[in-house]
């Protein structure tokens, strides 16, 4: 017999019931709550007289709609100015003060982007179930978890019964071997695993992120790249347990104790696919081929190298696909054949759940040190991930280093990867981001997003259009 | 739950790969704290010439002429024709409810985005998967036949066109069951609860430090 995959270890662990149509109660370990995605869910709970099952399961926090100015911030829950905003974060406090929910407040300094405050308050640790409203739940699979966003029907559910209904997905193995090139980023191969499988390449099939690039790669670089396993279709991404991985949960508010820490230990080394495990498609990428990468279009996939072209639909031969290309050209205002360098940029944002932890913030103002933003960006934003991150970035005086770069240094939230909040792209503009999404209108009505690293963001955001970071800094 | 059993209704299409939530509805309407009200604002960004706010009256507003929802001959639309991948993106369940508040009960493609798929069956709307060929077909049948209608039988799995052609399309049978008896999953699960309390205390003694880590004041 086969042995088991990682993701095969993590659903037999967490197996209450099957049932003969081959769908399965999961019992989840972990539920991470923010305001967009549950008011709906506290509400059906209230209505059916329930309760949630565990409450010390959930933690909560709000992010999408928090302000990112000190000032806007200053007040709290009232002071945030759009009254529709204030009173989804007001029901997300009252909610959690209700059902004796732990939620980390506006402006409590552990408040932060929902998938960066799980793993660095170690309320999500290696081998757990996790759920949350939130399409890049994936992010935890870093930890070696089975980790997934669901919708508001299914908040109350997990709330409920502290379970999922579930059918097993399938196995799929990202395998990326070799080294990456220097100045390549995490962002940057699953940017590149997204250009080749496609958005829809995942879709039914939980991820594994294996190969030596990936055993190579720090703990908030695999976040990074299993936050963005559901543009690639994958509602789960993960990575198997190393040393990497212990090391990072160690000390951790949230993580084992003394006592109990030998035992999590011993308990999640288990969690590796086996030698002799069978998936049931496996993708192989050459690491060292990775470059730089840009998004050009308005789906996740529609991502180059950043010394390629803008594809021309004429040499598309899928007639779907050719009116996808003219689409996104029209939208995106790009013309075929145009070198990806000479896209200029209005707006630079560095943050959202892909790319808003120390490591990114550090890239990011390695890149600034000694440089200016171009005049003819009109704003370039970092937003770190959490209120942690923005402590630990100033006690490395890398906010003074940004600032006078001309960057503007914000409070953490989800901010302009999806602009909830005041943090907006204007029509037309566009904008060199680290976040997830270039959807259409997804930055801000008409707004125009080219998906980078933190790296190539702060690069842009320098010289006024996109450039190889490596060719910048070479400069130097 | 809304239950499913049998629609007859025009069609409308959606004609492109890869529609996401955010354009199914955009961010500016996930503030709001109800599940209701989301129909005005289906696919906002395509569909009107203006940016949208939350709690607008959009009768005044201007429309997109050359958008197909706005077209006459879809008015009263039941069935939503669409290309692969529909749904992909944020898992917003806004998603579903615009549909479903615009009066969409059922949406027809080659393939889903999984977490749209789900949310979807949550709420009463049937999302039906046909081959590209069949859908491909529909989309030509519907663009050459003004008041084109699709008739949908949950309980035989089938889709009919006018011409009495019938496809077959395949389902979960636990989401049957759930749809055609408009059953609330969290009663079905709750009646597990015995099963959920033994595994919960097997799993504490396996793992304790999977619990009580989090608590209040701490």
């Amino acid at each position: 017999m086969a042995g088991k995959t990682l993701y095969d270890k993590l659903w037999d662990a967490h197996l209450v019931k099957e049932r003969d149509d081959g769908s399965a109660l999961i019992y989840i370990d972990r539920h991470i709550i923010h305001e967009v995605t549950t008011p709906q869910a506290f509400e059906g709970l209230r209505l059916a007289g329930r309760k949630p099952w565990r409450v010390d399961s959930i933690l909560a926090t709000p992010d999408h709609n928090v302000p990112t100015t000190a000032v806007e911030r200053a007040s709290g829950v009232q002071g945030i100015e759009d009254p529709v905003s204030r009173i989804q974060v007001q029901t997300l406090d009252d909610n959690c003060d209700e059902f004796g929910i732990v939620e980390f407040k506006i402006n409590d300094n552990r408040q932060g982007i929902v998938h960066v405050i799980g793993p660095e308050s170690g309320a999500c640790l290696p081998g757990m179930t996790i759920v949350c409203g939130d399409s890049h739940t994936a992010t935890n699979g870093a930890l070696g978890a089975l980790a997934h966003g669901i919708g508001t029907s299914e908040v109350e559910h997990v709330m409920a019964t502290q379970c999922l209904v579930a059918k097993k997905m399938k196995n799929l193995l990202i395998k990326v071997d070799g080294e990456l090139a220097p100045g390549v980023t995490p962002k940057d191969v699953v940017l590149a695993i997204i250009a080749n499988i496609g958005t829809a390449g995942g879709t039914g099939y939980a991820m594994e992120f294996g190969g030596q690039v990936f055993r190579d790669m720090s703990m908030e670089g695999r976040m990074t790249v299993c936050n963005m396993a559901i543009e690639a279709g994958a509602r789960a991404g993960m990575v198997a347990v190393d040393d990497t991985t212990i090391d990072y949960v160690k000390g951790r508010t949230y993580a084992p104790n003394e006592e109990q820490w030998d035992a999590a230990v011993a308990n999640w080394k288990e969690l590796v696919s086996d030698v002799d495990a069978e998936f049931d498609k496996v993708v192989e990428i050459d690491g060292a081929s990775i470059k730089p990468q840009v998004s050009w279009g308005t789906s996740p996939e529609m991502v180059l190298p950043v010394d390629a072209r803008v594809p021309d639909p004429a040499q598309e031969a899928d007639p779907v696909k050719k009116t996808g290309i003219e689409r996104a050209l029209q939208y995106m205002g790009l013309t075929a054949g145009q070198n990806i360098t000479d896209i200029a940029v209005d707006r630079v944002f560095i943050g959202s759940c892909t790319n808003s932890r120390i490591e990114d913030i550090r890239a990011a103002a390695a890149v600034a040190k000694g440089r200016q933003v171009a005049s003819s960006v009109i704003q370039a934003m970092v937003v770190p991930g959490s209120g942690q991150v923005k402590a630990q970035a100033e006690a490395e005086g890398l906010d003074k280093i940004l600032v006078a770069a001309g960057f503007e240094w914000r409070e953490p939230g989800c901010s302009m990867c999806l602009a909830m909040n005041a943090d907006k792209l204007g029509n037309g503009e566009h904008c060199a981001s680290t976040s997830n999404r270039n959807f259409e209108g997804r930055q801000g009505y008409g707004g125009r997003t080219h998906l980078v690293s933190p790296a190539m963001a702060a690069a842009a955001a320098v010289a006024g259009h996109f450039i190889d970071v490596r060719d910048l800094t070479s400069q130097a | 739950m809304k239950s499913f059993t049998q629609v007859t209704g025009i069609a409308a299409p959606m004609d492109r790969a890869n529609v996401d939530t955010d354009m199914i509805i955009p961010k500016n309407f996930l503030k709001s704290i109800k599940r209701t009200g989301f129909g005005k604002n289906l696919f906002d960004e395509l569909r009107y010439l203006d940016e949208g706010l939350p709690d607008q009256d959009c009768t005044g507003r201007p429309l997109n002429k050359d958008f197909p929802l706005n077209f006459p001959r879809y008015e009263g639309a039941k069935v939503l024709l669409a290309r692969e991948n529909f749904g992909c993106g944020s898992s917003r369940e806004h998603a579903p409810w615009a549909l479903d508040d615009y009066g969409f009960r059922a949406i027809i493609a080659p393939s889903f985005a999984d977490i749209f798929f789900n949310n979807s069956f949550k709420n009463g709307l049937l999302p039906i998967i046909l081959s590209a060929e069949i859908v491909d077909q529909l989309f030509q049948e519907m663009y050459a036949n003004e008041g084109y209608e699709l008739s949908i039988d949950l309980a035989e799995q089938v889709v009919t066109t006018p011409s009495g052609e019938t496809f077959s399309f395949e389902i979960d049978e636990f989401r049957k069951h759930c749809l055609l008896n408009g059953l609330d999953d969290i009663g079905l699960t709750l009646r597990e609860a015995d099963a959920i309390r033994a595994y919960e205390e097997k799993r504490q003694q396996q793992a304790p430090w999977l619990f009580g880590a989090i608590q209040p004041g701490a």
